[in-house]
Order: C-alpha cells, then structure tokens, then sequence
C-alpha cells in the first residue's frame, strides 16, 4: 500500500506558492515605498498595513495547504500581486486627496485604502471558508436551482426601496450598515454555477435533440427554458439597473457555458447575432447606451462633457508612456473614478505601457491556470464551472480595461483584484477559491474508493 | 468538453492580447498626439511641478517662479509687471503663454534639446529639474522712462541699438499687470482677462510689436532715403514746394500743415523740405521717384518682411500699384502705408548704422538651469538700406529737422539729435497719430528710436513734436545719461 502511494505522490507545490508569494507581496511593498518617497509621504499605517496584508496572506497560503495541498500555486500569488498593487495605488490617489484638500482648505478625505485592506481581509476570510467548507466542487452542483434563484435575487436587490442606491445614474448598490455593496459582482459567481449545473445535466440532449424549425435544429423548449428564462431576467434586471457592463459579461458567460457544454459552433453564431439585436434595440431604445456608443466614437466631440471620463484616461495612459512617470509622479487624480472603474489608467500612466503588460500577463496567467484546472479536472461540472469562473475574470478584465482604452465602448465595471471595492474583491477571491478546489481535484492523487465511485458518472466524457 | 475549454481560452487569450495592442498603440503611437491636445492639464501640471527659469534683464530677474504649496508647486511672479508686460507677456493655467513666456517656453520649462546635459546630471544627482533662464536686451532705464513719459495713453515706445539690433525698450501703453492672469485661482484669473479683454483701451494688445498705423510724415524719412539712393538728388536740391498741389487726375488738392508754401517763390530744398515738414514738395518727390523706388527703398528697411523678436512683429506694408495721386500720398506716409512702431524705428537705425539694418532682437542670451551661459545672441545685418554717405547725408538732415524744424521738443542738451515727426491722419473726424522717429548722438549713435501717441493719445490738438517728441527724449536721456 505504502508502494502505491509513493507512486502516485504528486508534487504539492506548495513552497513554489509561498516564495512566490512573498515576491507578490514584495511588489506591494516596494511600490507603497516609491509612492511615499515620490510623494514625500510617510506614514506609519503604511506599514501596519502592509504587514497585516502581508500576514493575511500566509494564512490563506496555511489555508491552502492544509484545505487544498495539491492546488494550482499560480492561482494565489497571481491575483495577490494585483491586489497588493491595487492597493499601491488606491494609496497613491488617497495621497493626490489629501494634497488637493490642504491646498484647498477643505477638510481632509478618509483614505480609502483602509477600507479596502479590509475588503481584502473580508475577501480573504470569503476564500478560506469556501475552501474549508466546499471540500469538494461536485457538491456545489446541488445548489444549481438555488444558486440561479440567489443570483437573480442579488441582482434584483438594489431595486427594492431602502436598501437599493443609485450612484453615478446606474441603481446598482446596495447600503448595508452604512457600507455601499454590489451584488451584482456576487450575483455573477452565483449565475455560473447555475449555468455549469444546469447545463451539465442538459448538455447531451441540448446538443442531440432538437425540434426543427425552419429546417434550423433548436433544442426544446423543456431543455432550454429556465435558461433562457434566467438569463432574460437577469438582463432585465440590469436593463432597469442600467448596468452594462455586467449584462455583457453574463452575456458572454452565458455563451461561453452553452458552447462549452454543448459542443456546437452555431451557439456562438446565435449568440453574436443576438448581441448585435439587442445591443442595436439598446441603442434605440435607450438614452444612455446611446451617449455611450457616441462617446466611444468619438471621445473628443464633448471632451469636457459626456466624454470627459475617458479623454482624461487616454490622456493619462499618453502621459505614462512606455515606462510610466513612476509611483506617485504622474496625475491619475485627474481621471475620475480613478480608484474604481478606471484604475487601469491611474496605473498605465504610473506603470507605463511596460507595467501594463505586466499586469494583464498576470490576468493572463489567472486564466490560463483557471482553464488548465478546467481541462484537467475529471468531471463535467467541474470542467464547466472551472472554465466559467475564468471566463468571468477574463471578460470582465477585457470589458473594463478595453472600456478604460477606447477598444470597445465604456461599459462600468470593476477591475478584478485592482480597483477600489468590496463587492468585487470579495467575489473575485471566491472565484479563485472555487478555482484553487477544483485544481486540487485535478491534481490530487486518488487514492480513495469513494472517489472512484462518485467518478463514474465521467464515463461518458 | 476539452477542445472547447481550449479554444474559449485561446479567445480569451486573444482579447487579452487586443488589449496590450491597443495600450501599445495609445502609449506609443498616440502618446504625443494626447500630450499635445489643448485642454490636456497634465502639460500645464508638469510645466509647473518644475521650477520655471527666470526672465533676466542685465542684472534683475523681471519674471521668476516661486515654490508655492498647492498642486501646481511654483507660482509664476513678475516685480514690476506692468512695465514689461509687453516683453514678458504672462504665464497662465487658463490662458496659455504670452510673449517671451511663450517663444522661449522650451529654455524656461526646460524642455530645451540644449539642456540635455543638464538633465542627465540632474537625474543623477537626484534634484528637482530646473528650466533654464532667458537674458533680454532690455535696458531697464530706457523701458521705466518709456512707460512713464507714456504715462497711461494709449501709445509704444520702441528702441533700438542701432549697430546690434538689440531692442532697449518695448513699451505698450496702457499696459497690464501679468501677475493677475498667473495666480493659481483660474475663477481670478478668468474673471481678470475678462476685464481686461472688455478694456476699450485694449491694455492686452502688443502695440509696438501687433499694430500697424499710418507712419504720416515720419515716412518721408524713407521718401528721402529714395531721393538720395537714387543719385538725382541731394540735401540742397531744390524742389517745388507750392503752399499746395493739384494730385494729377483728381479734384484732390495737398497741402502743406500749415497752410504756407515751403519756402521763397515756392522753391524749397529737400533738407529744408524734411526740417518744416513739406507735404507738397515730399508728394512731389514722390512722383518724380515713382511707387517702386518708394517701394524698394521701405522694404529695405524691412517693410514686406517678418521679424521674429522672438514675438512675431506685423509685417508693414507700402500699398501695391499706387496710381500718381497714391503714390503722393503714399510718399508722405498717408493713403495706405501702414507701419508698425517696431520698423519705425528700424529706419532711425538703419539711417543711424550708416545706412546697415540690424535685426531686431529682444533675447541676448540663453541661460542653463545653473545660469551658466548657453548661447548669446550674434547681432546680424537685416540688409544695407542706404550706402554710408547717404546716410550720413540724412542723418544730418534729421539733426536739422530737430536743431531748426518740427521736432524742437526732441532736443537734449549737449547731445546732437537726429529726428522726425509725423503727425498722421486717421479716419475722419478722429484724431490723428502723433509720431516721432530718431536718433542720438547722430555721429555715432547709440540709441534708435520711434514713439507714437494713437489718436494723440486723448489731447485736443495732436502734433508729433507736442506730443512724441518730448517722450522720446526722455528715453533717449535715459540710455545716454550712462
């Protein structure tokens, strides 16, 4: 017996984890440096800060190898390293307040970076109980119906009066004991256990059994309606919120899931076609969407107006160069929303084209371990639900940064693991919690009975 | 399920990929298209996160920036900036730069490729980079005299070292204090261009340098030139000068100021001729010479050319194809001859240098950040106007015009001036221009000058020897008296 284990022992990879992320915390910490001495401020919080940071992460690192020792060791110290500069630079842009308010007169901001340290504590706590109590991803697949209903009703709740807030023209708030959260970042983790459950257990007859209509084959209405149906309350509920940004991300998880589960090329096909209806219907039909595409045409037409937001950001991406002003030399104060929505840019004008690139190489290498856990785990709910919670991260990563650029019209949403918010990191540090249990999966010796017989279902893939 | 897992991450790899491109093409391509774009504050912020270099005179700084605590980190401040605001112009969050603030923006901000030494050891060094600095040609004196003989009415001073070019006074009246348009405070700073823009007077017009007038009888100075450049004529040939004349082909009859003929039998010289003042015998002149002698003589003085100060001058012009009765107006600086205060006085130069036109220029040297000298300017011939003894024919002509003609008010004791006065005619039922044009001491002159009061600058009876005459004295004085 003893034999057979030693045969089938795999490298944890567990040390390769924790070097690495203490170089991602170190990233943090020496950015933070340069911010201070940049800015010719200093202050103990710093590093009370970075130290309890710092101390968060080994203990999601213990965490990891005592819940999930044969976990992907990418995953964490990626996403850390964004966080770590993301707070860097929320840092920053407190600083840029403060300065603006003595030489203002006018009464001093609270940093925010504070706050999103404890965002990160919360997010970090999130993550460690998803690994202590979701011992095994499988599971979650019982909640399907539950975790569509919880999603639609996340989405629903800034509607309901009260509770429900609208800032900036866009009612996608909740206050909570005098904190401000986004369900729809949780609602979005929720949807895609929905869409991975559900499609798991439909994926064969969605992709063989078909009504035809038309001579076109269309699966039957019995297969794809509480789909459909979900996804048309949810885009309803955002059409009322006015948030675009989520509708098409789960627009393109919906898509994603469908043609990864089924199979079929033409589920793409359908899906373009009906992003050009409803984006074309959305332009007629409202104002807003409408000002968007017009600014995403042409920014410089009302540069002080409706396209303010985004010509302060091309200007600050101009003005970083392909080396950046460094830490805390450039302006990112000038682009509003620095902190959230266009974080991005607040980094490109500091980092340059160089940090960029470095940055979305990290967004990369999320994504890339994300579909590798997807592609080697051994059961169809876990490859769907794997390649979903990356697809998440990596379209909202286009959706935003491409918005921030001008590559695709501003759409609102946050930048995962950079900008300022509590939602979204929380939410996204579930993500790569499921992300880091389903890559334990994959990579886990088996060595018990039970597992080969909750396999067996597996077959057929 | 695998193949397409792997394919939807390959498209998503994809769209990651479109994003670094389109950075590339934002940060790179586009970068200096952005920083360019007016309304892009982050130019203005970094120019003034930098300390901006001093404008210098020979041994003050006139315009220096001073380390403030708000985001833009210096504040530009000009000690006594109404009397150079001509020269500096301002510096401002709102309204851009003016003046020298903007020609020699590069050196100030330190932007300059001449700097790039400075920078590197900078960088080293770790300090704060630091603009270099701008010296003018500027003779304090000379400018302090100029804005207070001018005195608040509406009028420009220019003067000129007539063997260099160097400009020793800009004046512009009535001026304005650049100090308001370079506060912080873009609501003040709006609010004070606003008045100032509103101000009928126009404080914010560069009269010297942006404004062309008629030069009335100060042009006859340059219909002389013609005369003696043209070998029929000399400082005692004799010429008709009827108390008026018929202009040929029209009702149109030219008189002379004073309703008088110019001298016995209606006979006068041509050095008698420039002393009173004579229009007849000058329209004469002028078409016995013809448009074109007229014509080629001004633009050797520089009328139809540019001049670059560094601001850049209004071109004067002489009119085009005049007929016979233009040309005679024309030929004493009426019709539509339009100079600006600036080649005015760069015909006193020229006739002072022995005929040699020098360019005008404001900037005598370039400055690095440490004040240690960069460039200095090498003075350069615009052209030859006249040759060395016609020249001196005139100039001594002009020292008569002062000593036993029109521009008695000129005169400084002890010193031989040269001069002309000119009063122009403006649009009717408004009060002419008064003008002075000269130079001093005429045997080697030091100092070119040319003054003009528009509209007589407000008096009941407007004459260039009244009114101009006396103003440049007092800056003639003030460069001599050294």
């Amino acid at each position: 017996m003893t034999e057979t284990l030693n045969r089938y022992r795999v490298s944890t990879r567990r040390s390769a984890e924790l070097v690495l992320l203490v170089g991602a915390w170190l990233i943090g910490v020496f950015a933070w440096i340069l911010v201070d001495s940049a800015t010719g401020e200093s202050s103990l919080g710093g590093w009370t800060s970075l130290l309890s940071a710092g101390l968060l992460l080994l203990i999601t690192h213990g965490v990891v190898r005592w819940q999930a020792p044969y976990a992907d060791p990418l995953l964490l110290p990626s996403v850390a390293a964004l966080n770590m500069l993301g707070l860097a630079m929320i840092h920053r842009l407190d600083i840029a307040a403060a300065q603006r308010a003595i030489s203002n007169g006018s009464p001093m901001p609270t940093p925010d970076v504070y706050l999103q340290l404890t965002w990160m504590l919360l997010g970090l706590v999130a993550f460690i109980l998803i690994l202590i109590f979701v011992t095994d991803h499988r599971r979650l697949q019982r909640f399907t119906f539950t975790a569509g209903f919880a999603g639609i009703v996340l989405l629903f709740f800034p509607l309901l009066p009260f509770i429900g807030s609208e800032i900036n023209g866009a009612r996608l708030w909740i206050n909570v004991l005098g904190f401000s959260f986004q369900p729809g970042e949780l609602a979005k983790v929720a949807l895609t256990i929905f869409f991975a459950g559900f499609l798991v257990s439909r994926r064969h007859s969605l992709a063989l059994i078909h009504n035809k209509i038309l001579g076109v084959g269309v699966p039957r209405a019995k297969d794809l309606g509480p789909l459909i149906l979900v996804w048309f309350a949810a885009l309803l509920v955002l059409i009322l919120e006015r948030d675009l940004g989520t509708s098409l991300l789960l627009f393109g998880l919906f898509i994603v899931t469908l043609y990864v589960a089924t199979g079929r090329r033409s589920w793409v096909l359908i899906g373009a076609g009906l992003l050009t209806v409803g984006g074309s219907l959305a332009y007629f039909a409202f104002g807003h969407v409408r000002i968007r595409f017009n600014i995403w045409l042409d920014p410089f037409a009302d540069a002080n107006g409706s396209g303010f937001q985004i010509v302060q950001s091309l200007y600050g991406f101009a003005n970083g160069g392909i080396f950046g002003t460094g830490w805390g030399q450039g302006y990112p104060q000038l682009v509003p929303f620095a902190k959230t929505d266009f974080i991005t840019s607040a980094l490109g004008e500091e980092l340059g084209l160089m940090g960029l690139i470095a940055i979305l190489l990290l967004f990369a290498i999320v994504v890339e371990r994300g579909a590798r856990a997807a592609v080697a785990t051994r059961d169809p709910f876990g490859n769907l639900l794997a390649i979903g919670l990356t697809a998440v991260i990596g379209i909202q990563t286009f959706i935003v940064i491409g918005g921030v650029t001008r590559l695709v019209p501003l759409t609102g949403l946050t930048t995962p693991f950079l900008s300022y918010g509590g939602s979204s990191l929380i939410a996204n540090y579930i993500i790569i919690a499921l992300l880091i249990r389903i890559s334990n999966a994959a990579r886990a010796p088996e060595v018990s009975d039970a597992d080969l017989v909750l396999r067996q279902d597996d077959v057929s893939d | 399920m695998i193949r397409q897992i792997n394919r939807v991450t390959g498209v998503i790899i994809l769209l990651l990929l479109a994003l670094i491109v389109n950075l590339s093409y934002i940060q790179v391509f586009k970068a200096g298209d952005f920083r360019g774009q007016s309304g892009n504050q982050r130019v203005t912020l970094t120019e003034y996160s930098r300390e901006r270099g001093p404008i210098l005179l020979a041994s003050q700084a006139i315009a220096e920036s001073t380390p403030t605590n708000d985001s833009l980190k210096y504040l530009r401040e000009y000690a006594d900036g109404s009397i150079y605001a001509a020269i500096t112009g301002f510096y401002s969050v709102v309204y851009g730069a003016t003046g020298i603030e903007s020609e020699e923006n590069s050196v100030l901000a330190g932007n300059d490729s001449r700097f790039f030494v400075d920078r590197l050891q900078q960088l080293f060094a770790n300090r704060e980079p630091k603009g270099g600095a701008i010296r003018l040609t500027i003779d304090p004196d000379a400018q302090i005299a100029a804005m207070k003989a001018l005195n608040g009415r509406t009028g420009a001073v220019v003067a000129i070292d007539p063997t260099t070019g160097a400009i020793l006074a800009l004046a512009s009246s009535p001026s304005f204090d650049p100090n308001l348009l370079s506060s912080h405070d873009a609501g003040d700073i709006q609010a004070n261009y606003e008045k100032l823009n509103a101000d009928p007077d126009q404080p914010l017009l560069n009269r010297p340098l942006a404004m062309t007038l008629p030069p009335g009888s100060t042009f006859k100075l340059v219909t002389a030139a013609a005369a003696l450049e043209s070998g029929k004529y000399s400082a005692d040939s004799e010429l008709p000068g009827p108390s008026k004349i018929n202009l040929p082909g029209t009702d149109v009859q030219l008189g002379n100021w004073n309703g008088k003929s110019c001298g016995a039998d209606d006979v006068t010289s041509l050095q008698s001729a420039l002393e009173i003042s004579c229009n007849t015998a000058f329209a004469w002149l002028g078409m016995e010479l013809g448009a074109d002698a007229i014509d080629e003589q001004a633009k050797k003085f520089g009328f139809d050319s540019e001049f670059g100060v560094p601001m850049n001058a209004a071109v004067s012009r002489f009119p085009v194809d005049p007929n016979q009765p233009q040309t005679a107006m024309s030929a004493i600086g009426q019709f539509d001859v339009r100079a600006t205060v600036l080649q005015m006085a760069m015909v006193a130069a020229g006739i002072a240098n022995d005929g040699v036109v020098m360019k005008p220029y404001l900037v005598s040297q370039v400055l690095g950040p440490d004040l240690t000298v960069l460039q200095s300017t090498n003075p350069s011939a615009f052209g030859r106007a006249m040759s060395i003894e016609n020249s001196r024919i005139l100039r001594d002509m002009m020292v008569g015009v002062v000593e036993n003609g029109t521009a008695s008010k000129a005169r400084i004791p002890g010193i031989s001036v040269g001069g002309k006065t000119g009063t122009a005619e403006n649009a009717p039922g408004e009060p002419a221009h008064a003008w002075f044009v000269g130079l001093a001491p005429s045997s080697q002159s030091k100092v070119a000058i040319a003054v003009v009061l528009q509209n007589g600058g407000g008096a009941s009876e407007v004459s260039g020897n009244a009114l101009a005459a006396p103003i440049a004295a007092s800056v003639m004085r003030a460069i001599l008296n050294k």
